[in-house]
């Protein structure tokens, strides 16, 4: 009896050992799903429309995409994955379209050339800097009531006048004689004829040439100032200077 | 006097020698105009009554001066009446509508010439009976020559429309001589329309003027010219006397300025900016269109038509300074008269004997009348002081009106006023005292009524009155108006 009973330990013993054994044997893997397709690579195009501009004039882009989920253009920001934008860039540019997407990253570029147009042809500068100085220099003459002398306190501008004018031999001027609002009107026409006459001969004594300058009364025609006070009539009693285009 | 539209205010501001002038005219005025009137007839008209009146004046400029005496009041105590003249309004004498409006036209007109010409005393239409004659059957003398309404004239008539036919007749009676009445009887037809019914009411009213006044021409028909800015620009303009039918005359849009229409009325000369600067030009109101005139150059202005018409005055710059010149009316062969120094503008020429020429000169400074043979010598100075331009001859030949500043200086701030200078005596006369500035007078061609510019009422406007400072009327109402220029008929 002892034997077989041996013989059963012996039995189980190898039956465990056997499932033991077993046990630890890596088991055999399941066979695996079907893996997903790998998700296909963005496509990704761009292009412009001229290729060349002028300066101030805008191209238009367009590009299209697709697997992208994501799309920017350098300079222009995230775009729709389809589309087109009107450009005027002032320099030469290359558009760099970036689409990314699950399978991947595509990008395209697009070249916008950007030729500068013709300069203008130059301002006539010379003219207008004349002006431009006439108008920062030219001091116009005042004048005491019913008088036409040129008065002592304005023969600075006087001579600050005639040597403008001796500088700029181009320009040419018109002398408006004006007078305040209290005399009558035909003499005071004569009276502003006679301080256009005054502050042209002092410029012609100063040693500018008579045939540059014109001379026009305005009387009380055309006052600079509305004002029935004294402030506002020596302001209207002047020989004023204009530039002779 | 009579106190007619001269308040008591004006006359307590008036001074001594205005008043003397006023009380000696005015007496004298009075007996001259009643001498026709009571003949019933013009025998004594066309006496130059009015000259006289002036010489009448000249001397009292001066015995004022020596005795000048204090003004109480004008008027009754003169002793002197003026002719009290009703004047009904017209009635109709059909039944078209279109009488109601050329009625009120005509009778507002003749009212008005009748009114301004400083001849009769109108009686008050409240003191009329409620029957007015349209007929002279229909006048009631006793109703007319006895108080209330006591007038010794009547004037009265009818207007109707009858087939686009205006017709107006019009009637003088000397209401107390009710044996013969009829001093005067009118009928005036024409195309129906406003117009007509102001000239007719003009005629009409110069024919009462002619009879009641010692053989006055009437200036009812007249023209003033003028300066007016109401367009955007200074352009020319023109008027009726009383300030009706104002019209544009140049389209320059530039500026325009001192008209002066010719002796014949015919042509309009002016000074206007052009591109070459002020020029004298011309304008033909037969043609309706600028005329060719020659440009000088320099600054030309303010032109002056000798009496009869051939010469032109005016000044020029085109040799330096501003000086008179006369040429033809035409423009040619003009001859500098002055060589001072100092601006000389404004020439005027005596309208009486066409020989003398008034003008202003700064050569001493501030600008003072002067006059002068028409050759350029004998040049005299009439204003001793002050501020003086504008100078206008009377067509009597014996005064002048200008605008002065009497007494200019800082402190004594005068008013431009328009005064009356005797040429002979230097003895003046101040015409305005109301207050702004007054300048530019311009005489009617009956030597009684005198045209100017003033901005008493607060713009520059134009003004007419009598000689003597009375009678005051605004004219213009619209823009700002200047330089008036009276035609000579």
């Amino acid at each position: 009896m002892k034997q077989s009973s041996m013989k059963w330990v012996v039995l189980i013993f190898a039956l465990s050992a056997l499932l033991m054994l077993g046990a630890c044997k890596k088991k055999a893997a399941p066979p695996p799903p079907p893996p997903p397709p790998p998700p296909p690579a963005p496509t990704a195009s761009i292009s412009v429309a001229p290729a060349t501009i002028q300066a101030g004039q805008s191209g238009t882009l367009t590009w299209q995409t697709s697997n992208a989920t994501d799309v920017s253009i350098d300079g222009v920001g995230a775009v729709q994955p389809n589309g087109s934008q009107s450009v005027s860039p002032t320099d030469s540019t290359t558009y760099h379209l970036t689409a990314k997407g699950a399978g991947g990253t595509q990008e395209a570029t697009a070249r916008l050339t950007v030729t500068q147009p013709p300069p203008p042809p130059p301002p006539p500068t010379p003219t207008v800097t004349d002006e431009d100085l006439f108008s920062q220099n030219i001091k116009d003459v005042y004048f005491d009531y019913d008088k036409s002398d040129i008065r002592g306190d304005q023969q600075s501008s006087v001579q600050a006048d005639s040597q403008f004018l001796a500088q700029h031999t181009n320009i040419n001027i018109t002398i408006e004689g004006h007078c305040d609002e209290r005399g009558s009107t035909d003499y005071n026409l004569a009276l502003g004829d006679q301080r256009a006459s005054a502050v042209k001969s002092a410029l012609v004594a100063a040693g500018v040439n008579a045939s540059r300058i014109k001379t026009i009364s305005y009387g009380k025609e055309k006052p600079f100032c509305s004002e029935s006070n004294e402030a506002c009539w020596q302001q209207n009693r002047r020989g004023h200077f204009v530039y002779q285009k | 006097m009579k106190g007619t539209g001269l308040s008591t205010y004006e006359f307590l501001r008036s001074n001594t020698y205005r008043a003397t002038m006023l009380a000696h005219t005015k007496s004298f005025l009075l007996k001259r105009m009643d001498k026709p009137a009571r003949a019933g007839g013009r025998q004594a008209a066309r006496s130059g009554g009015f000259a006289h009146a002036f010489v009448l004046l000249a001397c009292c400029l001066v015995s004022s001066v020596a005795g000048a005496q204090d003004w109480v009041k004008t008027g009754t105590s003169l002793g002197v009446a003026q002719v009290r003249l009703a004047v009904a309004d017209f009635k109709p004498a059909t039944n078209d509508p279109a009488n109601a409006a050329l009625l009120k036209t005509f009778n507002d007109t003749l009212w008005n010439d009748l009114d301004v010409s400083g001849v009769v005393e109108l009686v008050s239409k409240s003191f009329y009976p409620l029957q007015v004659p349209g007929q002279p059957p229909e006048v009631n003398f006793l109703a007319w020559n006895a108080p209330p309404p006591n007038a010794a004239m009547l004037a009265f008539g009818n207007l109707g429309v009858a087939g686009g036919r205006l017709t107006v007749q019009g009637w003088l009676f000397d209401v107390k001589n009710i044996q013969s009445p009829q001093i005067l009887g009118k009928q005036y037809s024409d195309a129906a329309s406003d117009a007509a019914a102001r000239v007719m009411a003009h005629k009409f009213a110069d024919e009462i003027i002619f009879r009641l006044g010692g053989g006055i021409q009437g200036i009812a028909e007249t023209q003033i010219y003028f300066v007016s800015d109401r367009s955007g620009h200074k352009e020319i303009w023109a008027m009726d006397y009383d300030g009706s039918n104002q019209h544009q005359i140049t389209h320059l849009g530039s500026i325009a300025l001192s008209p002066r229409i010719s002796p014949d009325g015919s042509r309009l000369a002016f000074s206007a900016l052009t591109k070459t600067g002020w020029e004298i030009m011309m304008y033909s109101l037969d043609l309706n269109r600028a005329v060719g005139f020659p440009h000088f150059g320099g600054t030309n202005l303010s032109p002056a038509w000798s009496a009869d018409g051939t010469k032109m005055a005016f000044s020029s710059s085109r040799s330096g300074e501003s000086e008179i010149y006369v040429g033809d009316a035409s423009g040619g062969n003009s001859r500098r008269l002055t060589t001072d120094k100092g601006p000389d503008v404004s020439p005027v020429w005596n309208r009486k004997t066409n020989g003398q020429i008034g003008f202003v000169s700064g050569r001493t400074g501030l600008p003072q009348i002067y006059t002068m043979e028409a050759d350029g010598t004998n040049q005299q100075r009439m204003t001793d002081q002050g501020y003086a331009v504008s100078p206008n001859w009377s067509p009597n030949g014996q005064f002048l009106t200008f605008a002065w500043v009497r007494k200019y200086g800082p402190g004594d701030p005068g008013a431009l006023d328009l005064y009356l200078m005797d040429i002979a005596s230097k003895q003046w006369v101040q015409l305005t005292h109301d207050g702004g500035k007054n300048d530019f007078p311009s005489w009617s061609p009956d030597g009684r009524h005198i045209v100017f510019q003033s901005n008493r009422s607060g713009s520059l406007q134009i003004w007419s009155m009598l000689a003597d400072g009375t009678k005051l009327q605004q004219l213009t109402f619209t823009g700002r108006n200047t330089q008036p220029n009276w035609s000579w008929k």
